[in-house]
């Protein structure tokens, strides 16, 4: 059951994530991206800054992995976060899952996504049209 | 990172908090030092950095020591790496 995290100031390439979990035992792969979107709540955004506190994300990230595998039964598992700024359209987060069958394939990357949302420290701030800043805080809002 | 002073007779340690995100940008810099007593806790360290920032940080802010996340009854060891967490936002 292999796993892999990792933060990247690069632009991801999600089908070097398809290759790297790809496995003859797995009946079912999914690949879940996170993108930048062009609004948040009404407002124009022309991209976000992502920052990380780096080392305990990549340990939060890579325990996030771990209980997956071993709750799901997965093949493999791969995720990337990237940092720094992206624009519109941008891949920010992608997660790779492999699996002998599809419902455990989807419930793992859909598990990952929301343990990162939980507790991986990252943060990011929003560029909006108008050309103000500001840090994005999900606890004050209502999750969509 | 710790420092250890003696001032007026009463022993000090100082004890550098990593700041990220908007805690960064409302205390002007990516880390701030606390002086705190030894044995002090992270409940302890909360109440030292509210002190000067009362406006800036929610009720209970997550802390991270050794980047794990805290309990507030934990105890601050000196060399410890203690950071103070805004509301994360990945994904």
């Amino acid at each position: 059951m292999p796993y892999h995290a990792s933060l990247v100031d690069r632009p991801i390439d999600p089908a070097t994530l398809l290759r790297v979990v790809a496995d003859p035992a797995a009946g079912a792969t999914t690949l879940f991206l996170g993108t930048v979107r062009d609004t948040d709540d009404g407002r124009p955004v022309t991209g976000i800054d992502y920052h990380a506190y780096a080392g305990m994300a990549v340990g939060q990230l890579g325990t996030i992995l771990r209980e997956a595998a071993h709750r799901y039964g997965t093949c493999s598992i791969r995720a990337e976060h990237r940092i720094g700024y992206l624009a519109v359209g941008e891949i920010s987060v992608a997660i790779a899952v492999s699996h002998e069958r599809r419902a455990p394939a989807l419930a793992a990357a859909q598990y990952v996504i929301d343990e990162i949302k939980r507790r991986v420290p990252i943060w990011k701030r929003e560029h909006y049209a108008d050309g103000s800043r500001q840090w994005v805080d999900p606890s004050a809002t209502v999750p969509a | 990172m710790w420092r250890s002073d003696v001032h007026f007779g009463v022993a000090t340690t100082t004890v550098t908090v990593l700041l990220f995100a908007s805690y960064a940008d409302a205390f002007g810099g990516p880390q701030v030092e606390v002086p705190l007593a030894p044995q002090s806790t992270v409940a302890d360290l909360v109440t030292r950095l509210r002190d000067g920032h009362p406006a800036e940080l929610p009720p209970r802010p997550l802390v991270a020591v050794n980047q794990e996340y805290a309990m507030y009854d934990q105890v601050i060891e000196p060399g410890d790496e203690v950071a103070l967490i805004p509301p994360v936002a990945g994904g």
